[in-house]
């Protein structure tokens, strides 16, 4: 079971070898594959969490949930999904249509491409890249950019002001964000994300490491434009923000998107704080499911349990609070790895 | 000169359709980046010209419509319409049915703040919270069901008393509502405003000083947050409300916070004013003798107004000496309260605005009429 | 309060305020004045009085006349002064008493929107309840739909 998805791809590798195909072209299309089978774990994984959304939702709010399609409602969000698929893709006139219509499509690229460098399991990473958390964060903040295209180009109000805000907003949540995980780079000294699960083997980093953990989940959400951080979005004061406009598929990407990088974010969480795909018993790619899907349970937990925080709030948390607080947790390490080493350890 | 950082205003048009205007309310914000620089109300999208309704049905048939303003506290307006009728024709009202006036009356009142309660989370962001308040509300849309046959919009009340008298079943059904009224309110507690970022979001927004409030007609929960004691139950009883004992909660500033727990106050107080109705319900009749068609005398006129869960609700009635009113005016507490809005908002941010209008609890069926 | 009491709070500033008269129904007793004089005797109420809550303002219209009626309470309590002012149909202006009572803005609009009052004075007198382009005041009596 450990090595399922290793030996799977070995033994395609000696495939195409044996097919006639040269080492360099048979590791292409073998990469090939992994890319689709990423885009294809990443569109089928959001169905799954779309209707684990609604359930925990449910649970929360002591209703049922979803229940009628399937058991347990679980072709639900198929069925959502086709209706997204089928219905008519809608330009508004006055919108600038190109970039209106590529916005989503950037974003689930982005998003997709998060997924390169994760360690989904023992020797399981896409592309074992040697600057991957550095990679992670880059990619995770071009998001903005797509945010901005799609409010820019819907040319609505409410579109605009939820770009704005989202501009905003991550900008300022990046650097608590890239602060909080210096923490644990300082720690392993290594960017590379297979090196930072290595250095976990004894103890997680969340228990060396639990204020730059707290500062990354709060950064984190804010990046994902989840409640109670979902400011872009705002439902209650922006409509529906950045997305007002869009309708059927291209709304959809969006939506797919923002639960691809829930996905991402969680993983990487799972990733630098408890061990990664390191734990007894069961084969490492299912332990980093679990990990991943505890993560996100918290997510959830508190999106369905929070208001939304106000815009200048939510500035003078990062500004005032998260940022002096991660270069506090920086300066603490630091002292303490110097402190360690004179000691001996 | 203008140069490349120079701002326009930003209008942005809240409403009619928007998923946080409590119906079809429409408020032009004129913003500086998210700063609200002016917030100026349009009304109208839901006027159904009641009082010119009114001048075409007779006495009796415009008790359906009244419900029909204030749908979140659906027998308040009815009693207010009916009392103000009876003091215009001089009927009595039976001992019982004056009890269960303030029964139902105390019922409406609770849900219309249950639902305050929930929208202003929502509207806030906590889904969650509108969740709970309506699960809770929907135990007394039962009791309104069991009494009227009507969940939402009950048309219970009669002049001269009630329709009929309330089922066995109702009581106790009423005694466990009851029971559980304080474990509810505790819930909201818990839930919403024990929560930092509520606080954050409601206290020291939009305030509403008590010279502000008076001077802008403001009335009701929200003129109570404001530190002003002017409960129209205590201040100016109708009914046999000074039979009861109860307190007025008073907010101190005026902001949306105080608006908030002088609700979740009132949730409570309203709660003991039932129980003591419930201990001294008498029995008997449930409506007086009342003449098939009413005729009140020519030229009578008369203004009787209560305390709806919104405010103080007027109702001005001019009799011609017909089967119909002469002109009947309403004095909307939603109407007026809604004044307050712009003045308060402005120098605010947008969000507050929701924030806001929330706490200032309109409820658009009411003050378009 | 009744006709005595409403008569000795008023009297004394007769001189400033001009000629009025106290009437009473079977219900309450009120003051009826000439439309001119309103703005002193509001203003009086509002500050030597200390009525500050302007409960209602309506009007009714009664063929060649409309009666615009203003219900004034002191909070805290129950002390009521009713006033009343008559304008004729064919010139149905009267001054308006928003600078004195700020919450008079919404309800003279109202009476303007739905009764034709015309309030002088008022900043801002647009329809408030129908749109703007609506002809007519559909609360008079002699108004006809597609008039």
């Amino acid at each position: 079971m450990e090595d399922l998805f290793l030996n799977i791809a070995r033994i395609l590798h000696c495939w195409l070898v044996s097919g006639g195909l040269s080492a360099i072209g048979a590791d292409l299309v073998l990469l090939l594959i992994k890319w689709i089978s990423i885009l294809g774990i990443v569109t089928m994984n959001v169905i799954v969490l779309i209707w684990l959304e609604r359930k925990v939702s449910g649970f929360i709010q002591q209703r049922l949930g979803p229940n009628r399609l399937g058991p347990y409602g679980a072709f639900q969000t198929i069925a959502d999904a086709l209706k997204l698929l089928t219905k008519e893709d809608i330009i508004p006139a006055g919108t600038d249509r190109w970039i209106f219509m590529t916005a989503p499509m950037f974003f689930i690229v982005v998003a997709v491409m998060l997924y390169l460098v994760l360690p989904l399991g023992k020797d399981m990473t896409i592309v074992n890249l040697n600057v991957g958390l550095f990679y992670f964060i880059s990619l995770g903040s071009l998001s903005t950019i797509c945010l901005l295209m799609a409010g820019w180009a819907s040319n609505n109000k409410w579109s605009l002001m939820g770009a704005m805000r989202s501009v905003a907003q991550m900008v300022s949540y990046e650097i608590p964000l890239a602060f909080s995980l210096l923490g644990v780079v300082m720690i392993t000294g290594s960017l590379n994300l297979s090196d930072i699960v290595a250095a976990q083997s004894r103890f997680w980093f969340v228990l060396l490491q639990p204020v730059a953990f707290v500062t990354y989940f709060i950064a984190a959400t804010a990046e994902l434009n989840r409640g109670p951080f979902d400011m872009p979005e705002g439902e209650q004061e922006l409509t529906a923000g950045v997305y007002t406009e869009y309708s059927g598929m291209r709304w959809a990407l969006f939506f797919l998107a923002e639960y691809t990088n829930l996905v991402a974010v969680s993983a990487l969480a799972s990733t630098l704080f408890f061990g990664g795909w390191k734990g007894p018993f069961l084969p490492s790619w299912i332990w980093i499911i679990l990990k991943t899907y505890l993560v996100m349970l918290v997510f959830m937990w508190l999106k369905w349990t929070f208001p939304r925080i106000r815009m200048d709030h939510l500035m003078s948390l990062s500004w005032r609070v998260l940022i002096p607080v991660s270069l506090a947790n920086v300066l603490v390490t630091g002292v303490g790895i110097e402190f360690f080493r004179w000691m001996g350890w | 000169m203008t140069t490349l950082f120079d701002t326009d205003q930003y209008i942005i048009n809240i409403g009619p359709q928007h998923p946080s205007t409590h119906g079809g309310l429409h408020v032009e914000a004129l913003l500086d980046g998210e700063e609200v620089q002016e917030a100026i109300v349009h009304l109208g999208y839901v006027h159904r010209s009641l009082e010119k309704i009114a001048e075409s049905r007779t006495y009796t048939q415009f008790i359906p419509y009244a419900s029909r303003m204030d749908y979140l506290a659906t027998h308040l307006p009815t009693l207010g319409y009916v009392q103000a009728v009876e003091k215009l024709m001089g009927i009595e009202v039976p001992e019982r049915a004056e009890y269960i006036r303030i029964i139902v009356g105390e019922l409406s009142r609770i849900a219309s703040h249950m639902l305050f309660v929930g929208s202003l989370a929502i509207d806030l962001g906590a889904t969650t919270g509108l969740v709970y308040c309506l699960r809770d509300r929907e135990l007394i849309m039962n009791l309104f069901e069991m009494s009227s046959g009507q969940r939402l919009l009950a048309s219970y009340a009669r002049v001269g008393g009630f329709a009929e008298d309330l089922p066995e079943e109702f009581f106790p059904a009423l005694q466990a509502f009851l029971d559980k009224l304080p474990t509810m309110v505790e819930e909201y507690h818990g839930l919403l405003t024990g929560n930092e970022i509520l606080q954050a979001r409601c206290r020291g927004i939009g305030v509403l000083t008590a010279d502000m409030a008076v001077a802008y007609g403001v009335t009701g929960p929200n003129l109570r947050a404001s530190g002003v004691a002017y409960d129209l139950r205590k201040d100016d009883p109708y009914g046999i409300y000074e039979r009861f004992d109860f307190k007025i909660p008073l907010g101190e500033r005026g902001d949306c916070w105080d608006r908030l727990m002088v609700r979740v106050e009132e949730i409570e107080e309203s709660g003991r004013i039932i129980r003591q109705a419930l201990k001294d319900l008498p029995g008997g009749e449930i409506r007086s003798k009342v003449p098939r068609i009413l005729k009140p005398e020519k030229g009578l006129e008369v203004y009787y107004r209560i305390e709806s869960a919104k405010g103080e609700l007027g109702y001005f009635l001019v009799s011609d000496g017909g089967e119909k009113p002469y002109r009947i005016h309403i004095r909307a507490p939603s109407f007026i309260n809604l004044m307050a809005l712009g003045p308060i908002s402005r120098g605010g941010k947008l969000q507050d605005i929701i924030a806001n209008i929330a706490t200032l609890d309109p409820v658009l069926g009411e003050s378009d009429r | 309060m009744n006709q005595t009491e409403l008569d000795q709070l008023i009297s004394p500033f007769r001189d400033k305020i001009g000629d009025f008269e106290i009437a009473a129904d079977k219900f309450i007793s009120y003051i009826i004045i000439k439309p001119d004089q309103l703005p002193a005797l509001m203003q009086l109420l509002r500050k030597d009085c200390g009525f500050n809550h302007l409960s209602d303002l309506t009007a009714v219209d009664y063929g060649e006349e409309f009666e615009i009626i203003y219900r004034l309470y002191a909070i805290p309590g129950k002390v009521n002064v009713t006033v009343k002012t008559r304008v004729p149909r064919s010139q149905s202006e009267l001054a308006s008493i928003c600078s004195i009572y700020p919450t008079a803005d919404w309800q003279e609009r109202e009476a303007y929107d739905l009764m034709g009052i015309i309030f002088d004075g008022h900043p801002n007198l647009v329809r408030v309840l129908l749109p703007d382009d609506f002809t007519g005041h559909p609360l008079r009596k002699d108004y006809q739909k597609g008039r």
